[in-house]
């Protein structure tokens, strides 16, 4: 599993605005790491510094070593990114195509790319799909499909931002059941606290700190606490 | 299905002709196009045309979903040049536009976006030579092909929100909160690009 490091971080948007992460530090090595927190709670800013989207205006943040500050392409290699809104991400008018966008700069032989992206497909529900324009599937297709192209090109960790807070319920199931089945290490953003059971650790964010990090019943339990 | 002349999946032979090809033949006829004159010309150019959706298997109707959002626009302009130059001038123009629409809607409705832009990285490369990047070209096309519906989908939002408020559509009303819900989607869609590898 790789090792995300977060040492003192500080973040605000621009000088005006106020901060949205006050000095969070945190190490994560674990399979299944949750996040939680209400509207403008920091970890939507939080799930992006991961990936280098967001470089904190102090405080330095590394997946495996490599800082996300000076090394934001090598770290944006090794870890994959769902947002809440897939339209935001899908960057081919047809479903096969963006799949294949992905491995546009992989050294692989077309057809092995090509098998690779059937596969893809086939793993994620969208097999006989694969002409049909990105534009016109379900919320929960456009998810699976913003998520195959990015476990097409195997990152190391996942970071997913609210994947299923548009999504109604048994779409939400579905995503979470095929994160579930993800073997790599994920981080995962949510509302829907149920997706958090069987996680190894939750972080709970209010106002921007980092309030609460443990079990996942523990930590669910002071973000019930926060509400009330 | 689609009136905005976005790919249909087909085997035909129109479908399997390289993209380079469709593109090469597009231009020459839009070159050549200032020398079909008369209304027989005009009448065999587009009769070819319809020829060639039913060849591709797309059938009439999606030819003539192509042009039809260009009426209003046509009929001004066939009124503007039959008031300035006659006639015969307003058909030439306007069969001409009918003509280039429905053939360049059919490259669009046979071509993988995918074969359209790797075509396009290929005519470019030459540019390498003065700092352009093909790649970022490619890009673009294919971006903007996935704006045209995206951008309509964030269209029929804000009528529908209009109408739910009871307002009637004014031009301004309508075009502010597209504008800001594009430039949204496009620091989205930025960061969305960045996160696939692409910065």
């Amino acid at each position: 599993m790789p090792l995300i490091t977060v040492d003192s971080v500080s973040h605000s948007y621009g000088p005006g605005g106020g901060q949205v992460l006050a000095d969070v530090s945190v190490t994560l090595s674990e399979h299944r790491i949750g996040i939680v927190g209400g509207n403008g709670s920091g970890k939507s800013t939080f799930a992006r510094l991961l990936n280098g989207l967001v470089v904190p205006s102090s405080g330095r943040v590394t997946v495996d070593g490599l800082s996300t500050a000076t090394q934001g392409r090598e770290v944006r290699r090794r870890v994959g990114f769902c947002f809440t809104d897939p339209d935001a991400q899908i960057v081919m008018p047809t479903v096969r195509e963006d799949v294949a966008f992905s491995l546009r700069s992989s050294d692989l032989p077309k057809a092995d790319r090509a098998l690779r992206v059937e596969e893809a497909l086939e793993r994620f529900g969208l097999a006989g799909l694969g002409d049909h324009p990105s534009h016109l599937l379900s919320g929960g297709q456009k998810q699976l499909l913003a998520l195959a192209a990015v476990l097409i090109s195997d990152p190391d960790l996942l970071v997913m931002d609210e994947p299923t807070t548009l999504l109604d319920l048994r779409n939400s199931r579905m995503i979470g059941e095929v994160i579930a089945s993800l073997e790599h290490q994920v981080v995962l953003v949510t509302h829907h606290l149920d997706m958090l059971a069987g996680f190894d650790r939750v972080l709970v964010f209010d106002e921007g700190r980092l309030v609460c990090d443990d079990r996942p019943d523990a930590a669910i339990g002071r973000y019930l606490e926060l509400l009330t | 299905m689609n009136g905005l002349g976005l790919y249909v999946p087909g085997c035909s032979p129109i479908h399997r002709l390289p993209a380079g090809v469709k593109l090469l033949v597009l231009v020459l006829v839009g070159v050549s196009s200032l020398f079909i004159r008369g209304p027989v010309a005009i009448t065999v150019a587009v009769a070819i045309a319809l020829a060639l959706y039913l060849v591709a298997g797309l059938g009439l109707r999606l030819a003539l979903r192509q042009v039809w959002p260009l009426k209003w626009i046509l009929l001004f302009i066939a009124a503007f040049q039959w008031w300035a130059r006659g006639w015969s001038s307003a058909v030439d123009v306007v069969g001409v536009i009918v003509l280039l629409v429905l053939l360049a809607a059919l490259v669009t409705l046979t071509t993988r976006t995918s074969a359209l832009v790797d075509t396009l990285i290929t005519v470019c490369r030459p540019l390498r030579l003065v700092g352009v990047q093909p790649e970022r070209i490619g890009l673009a096309l294919a971006l903007g092909i996935r704006a045209v519906p995206i951008v309509a989908g964030f269209s029929a939002q804000i009528r529908d929100a209009q109408r739910a408020r009871g307002l009637t559509s004014s031009p301004r009303a309508f075009a502010a909160p597209l504008i800001v819900k594009s430039l949204r989607h496009a620091d989205a869609l930025g960061e969305g690009l960045a996160a696939r590898g692409l910065d």
